[in-house]
């Protein structure tokens, strides 16, 4: 079971209060966008082992969605992190890199 | 006008080591706006007669209350008879402002559940920690109590209120006896 932060209300309950709700982070293709773009936007998601980031919702507390960094082989959970923001912050890539050195952000990946 | 009626009619079980009472009927607003905003937060503790609740918190008095429900919704709380006076005086103070204000009044339940053991009773329910340092009078969860949702707080020491969807009532008013049944207690707190 994991135990999540919830950076809206500062509650820090487990898993069951909370939503999971897929990726996080993904760029949305709307109007205008290839075909193969939107098809990927809609369907395809990164299943890693290992670090995910993820879109939580606290569904039974404050209502608010936020994000998640957490490990889907250990089930540890990084850290949580405001909803607002379209890449992880610098503190959350830090705590990975801390706790899996060998761990690039996607956004680092050649 | 009709009689307000609750929904389980202010039902009581005492059965149980735990008291549990339906309360109410109790007056309920939900404001939700942007508290950064000062006009709003004044209107809300004009309407509700007590000072802004910090984050989690919650301040009653007697009837009348204003519970902290996300970081743009908050619960004001006042006797029955008043909640359409109030309403329409914080809409009016409301009026230039992007906020709503809204009587649910008749759209949840209210249970107050009475023993020393209290504890006890919510941490069967509750993903809650219970601690008597972890959770302390004059804070305010929202959670869920076994399969529904609900908010909860301590008013005294060995009293909690829940507050739930009129809808759920009946459920709520039997798993609280449930959790209260004699004989079942844990001892842990």
């Amino acid at each position: 079971m994991l135990t999540i932060h919830c950076p809206n209300c500062g509650v820090t309950a487990e898993e069951t209060e909370f939503h999971a709700h897929g990726e996080a982070h993904l760029k949305r293709f709307g109007p205008g966008s290839s075909e193969d773009d939107f098809e990927s936007y809609l369907f395809m998601r990164k299943n890693p082992k290992g670090v995910h980031f993820e879109r939580w919702h606290h569904r039974y507390g404050c209502g608010k969605w936020f994000h998640v960094a957490r490990c889907t082989m250990t089930l540890e959970v990084f850290g949580s992190y405001t909803g607002q923001t379209s890449v992880p912050p610098q503190q959350i890539i830090d705590t990975i890199q801390d706790r899996r050195p060998d761990w690039v952000p996607a956004q680092d990946q050649a | 006008m009709s009689d307000p009626v609750t929904a389980l009619k202010g039902a009581k079980g005492t059965a149980g080591f735990a008291t549990v009472t339906e309360i109410g009927p109790v007056g309920m607003i939900t404001l939700r706006g942007d508290f950064a905003n000062k006009a709003v937060v004044k209107a809300a503790v004009a309407a509700s007669g007590m000072t802004f609740p910090e984050q989690r918190r919650c301040a009653t008095q007697g009837d009348q209350g204003m519970a902290w429900m996300s970081p743009d919704e908050v619960l004001i709380m006042c006797p029955y008879a008043e909640v359409h006076d109030r309403l329409e005086n914080l809409q009016t103070a409301l009026a230039k402002h992007h906020a709503l204000a809204v009587n649910v009044s008749d759209a949840r339940a209210v249970f107050r559940v009475r023993s020393p053991k209290v504890r006890e009773v919510v941490a069967k329910l509750a993903p809650v920690d219970m601690d008597e340092a972890a959770f302390t009078i004059g804070m305010f969860r929202r959670t869920r109590f076994a399969q529904v949702p609900a908010a909860f707080w301590m008013p005294e020491a060995d009293v909690i209120q829940v507050v739930c969807f009129r809808s759920v009532a009946q459920y709520m008013f039997d798993i609280l006896n449930n959790a209260a049944k004699t004989g079942s207690e844990v001892g842990h707190f």
